[in-house]
C-alpha cells in the first residue's frame, strides 16, 4: 500500500483523470485556448461555447438556470462577493447581518470587515450538535436585518445544517440568504427551485475539480443585486470582471457533472467506508464523535481522543494525511474554533483529527488506518500524565494546574 | 512543521517513559503545563541520600517537542546532584533539539518541571 494514505478530502480532493483530460484540452495551441470574450473569431467563439456548456453543467447539479452561475475564483471570492456584494447593494434597507460562529473563515472575515464599514454582525451560537436552533436563529432576526449566512454542510465537522427551513424563514421575512456550499456539492442533493437560497458559493477542488475555480449562484427570481468587488471588463454581467480562466471553468464543470452523476453512487460507498472506521476504533477509551450524529455528510468524520494531544497524535499517524482539531504549530496554541462553539473542553478540542474519505479511498486504506490510530493511541496514553491521572480515577478538573 | 532528527528520534523512541510509586520517599514528582494549554508534562526523579539524581522517569501530554523536551531532561539529569540537575536551562534543551521558536515553550515547561521536582524533594526532605 502506498503511503502515507490521503484521509484529507475535505481540505482538498485531487482532480478526477477525466476533469484533467478535459482540462488540459483548453490550453496550447492544438487546444481551445481562445479568449471567451472574443468575439470577433472563431478561437473566442469556441471558447465561450466550452464556458456556456460548464456553467451549464454547474447549474444542473444544482437545479438552477446556467445564467444564475458568475464564475469566481474559489468558494473564498464567492463568500466575499456575495456577502459584500449584498450588504452593500442592499445597505439602504438594514446594516444588520446574521451569521454563525462556526462558519468558514471566508464567510466570518468578510463579516468582520463589513463591521469596520458600519454593519453590525450578530454571530450565532450552535448547539453542542454543532446545528443551528431554528428559534434562536428567528429571535436574532431584526427589522434591519438584510442578511444571513449559513454554511450548508461544515467542512470541520461535516454536520449538515437544515438550509430548506433556514430559507423559508429566511424568505418570508424578506432576508438575503448566503449559503456557503463549498462542502456540499456531490455530497447532498441540492435543488435551488426549490430551496429558498437567494446566493450559494461553490468550490471547484472540494469536488474532484481544479483549485483556483469557483462559482456564486446568484438568484434571478426574485432577482438579488450585488455591488461588485471586482471592478474591470464587465464580465459575468458585472458582477466579477476579469477573463474567464476557461480551462478551469471547463474543469470545474465536468467535476459537476460527474459529481451528478455518480454522487449518489459514491455517498453509498463513502458511508459504507466511514462506519467501517467508526466500528474499528469504537472499541478504543475515551472517543468521541464531534457534530451530530446523523445529519453529517459520510465523507466528514471528526472524532476527538481525550488524553491525546493533537499535534503528537498528528505525528504518530504520520502514515495517514489528517487535519487536527488543534492549531498547535502556530505560537497562540489555539484549539479550533468551530470545536469550541460546540461546547468542547480545550483538551478535547486540542486532541482531535478529521478524518475525510473520498472517492479514492479504499477498504484496505480504512483497515490500516484503524491499525495506526490503534497503535498510536496506546503508545500516546503510555506516555499521557492525564490518561494515568484518568486511570488512578483523579478528577482532572479538580487539579490546580500551572499554566504557561 | 519539520521537526529536528533529534526531535524524532525522542519522539519515537522515548526514554525513560513511566512512573514511580508516588509515595517512595526517594521520589521526587513535578508536574507542570495545563492540559488547557496544550502541554502537562510529569517528571519524576529518584534521589539517594547523597542528593545524587538515580533515575528519572517522564510521561508528557504535548506536542512532539514537548515529550522530545521531557525525555531528554530524564537522560540529562541522570546521575547529576540537585543543585546540577537545577542548572540545566531552557536554551541548553532547545539548542540540543534545535526547536524552532514556536516550540521554545516546551524547553521552558521541561526546566520548570526539573525545577518542580526539586522543590517537590526539598519540601519534603524539610530544607
Amino acid at each position: 500500500m502506498k503511503l502515507p494514505i490521503y484521509l484529507d478530502y475535505a481540505a482538498t480532493t485531487p482532480v478526477d483523470p477525466r476533469v484533467a483530460e478535459k482540462l488540459m484540452q483548453f490550453l496550447t495551441m492544438d487546444g481551445c485556448f481562445g479568449n471567451p470574450a472574443s468575439r470577433s473569431h472563431k478561437f473566442g467563439w469556441q471558447s465561450e461555447e466550452a464556458v456556456e456548456i460548464a456553467r451549464a453543467q454547474i447549474a444542473e447539479l444544482v437545479n438552477a438556470d446556467p445564467r444564475e452561475i458568475v464564475f469566481t475564483s474559489g468558494a473564498t471570492e464567492s463568500n466575499n462577493l456575495a456577502i459584500k456584494g449584498a450588504a452593500q447593494f442592499y445597505h439602504r434597507k438594514g446594516k444588520h447581518l446574521i451569521t454563525v460562529k462556526t462558519e468558514h473563515k471566508a464567510v466570518l472575515d468578510a463579516m468582520r470587515a463589513l463591521e469596520r464599514e458600519g454593519f453590525e454582525v450578530t454571530y450565532l451560537d450552535v448547539e453542542a450538535s454543532g446545528l443551528v436552533d431554528l428559534d434562536k436563529l428567528t429571535a436574532a432576526i431584526r427589522p434591519d436585518t438584510t442578511l444571513i449566512s449559513i454554511m450548508f454542510v461544515n467542512n470541520e465537522i461535516g454536520v449538515i445544517q437544515d438550509i430548506a427551513a433556514i430559507g423559508e424563514l429566511c424568505r418570508s421575512k424578506g432576508i438575503i440568504f448566503h449559503v456557503d456550499a463549498a462542502q456540499a456539492t456531490g455530497k447532498v442533493d441540492i435543488d435551488l427551485e426549490t430551496l429558498k437560497v437567494d446566493l450559494m458559493s461553490f468550490s471547484g477542488h472540494k469536488t474532484y475539480g481544479p483549485k483556483g475555480i469557483g462559482a456564486l449562484y446568484v438568484r434571478r427570481k426574485p432577482r438579488i443585486r450585488l455591488e461588485a468587488q471586482t471592478h474591470g471588463g464587465g464580465h459575468e454581467r458585472g458582477m466579477r470582471s476579469g477573463t474567464l480562466a476557461t480551462h478551469q471553468i471547463v474543469a470545474m464543470g465536468e467535476a459537476f457533472r460527474i459529481a451528478k452523476e455518480e454522487m449518489h453512487a459514491e455517498r453509498e460507498r463513502v458511508a459504507v467506508l466511514r462506519d467501517r472506521l467508526l466500528d474499528g476504533i469504537k472499541d478504543i477509551e475515551q472517543v468521541f464523535l464531534n457534530g451530530d450524529a446523523v445529519q453529517r455528510v459520510p465523507g466528514i468524520t471528526n472524532v476527538s481522543f481525550n488524553y491525546v494531544e493533537g499535534e503528537s497524535l498528528i505525528m504518530a499517524l504520520k502514515d495517514i494525511a489528517v487535519s487536527s482539531g488543534s492549531a498547535c504549530t502556530s505560537a497562540s496554541l489555539e484549539p479550533s474554533y468551530v470545536l469550541r462553539a460546540l461546547g468542547l473542553t480545550d483538551e478535547l478540542a486540542h486532541s482531535s483529527i478529521r478524518f475525510s474519505i473520498g472517492r479514492y479511498t479504499t477498504e484496505e486504506q480504512i483497515d490500516h488506518t484503524i491499525k495506526i490510530v490503534h497503535d498510536a493511541i496506546g503508545k500516546l496514553r503510555d506516555m499521557s500524565p492525564l490518561w494515568e491521572m484518568y486511570k488512578d480515577g483523579v478528577d482532572l478538573g479538580s487539579v490546580a494546574w500551572v499554566a504557561h | 512543521m519539520a521537526y529536528s532528527t533529534k526531535v524524532i528520534d525522542h519522539y519515537e523512541n522515548p526514554r525513560n517513559v513511566g512512573s514511580f510509586a508516588k509515595d517512595d520517599p526517594t521520589i521526587a514528582t513535578g508536574m507542570v503545563g495545563a492540559p488547557a494549554c496544550g502541554d502537562v508534562m510529569k517528571l519524576q526523579l529518584k534521589i539517594n541520600d547523597q542528593g545524587i539524581i538515580e533515575d528519572a522517569k517522564f510521561k508528557t501530554y504535548g506536542c512532539g517537542s514537548a515529550i522530545a523536551s521531557s525525555s531528554l531532561v530524564t537522560e540529562w539529569v541522570k546521575g547529576k546532584s540537585i543543585d546540577e540537575a537545577a542548572l540545566i536551562k531552557n536554551t541548553d534543551i532547545a539548542q540540543e533539539l534545535a526547536l524552532p521558536p514556536v516550540k521554545i515553550h516546551c524547553s521552558i515547561l521541561a526546566e520548570d518541571a526539573i525545577k518542580a521536582a526539586i522543590a517537590d524533594y526539598k519540601q519534603r526532605h524539610g530544607n
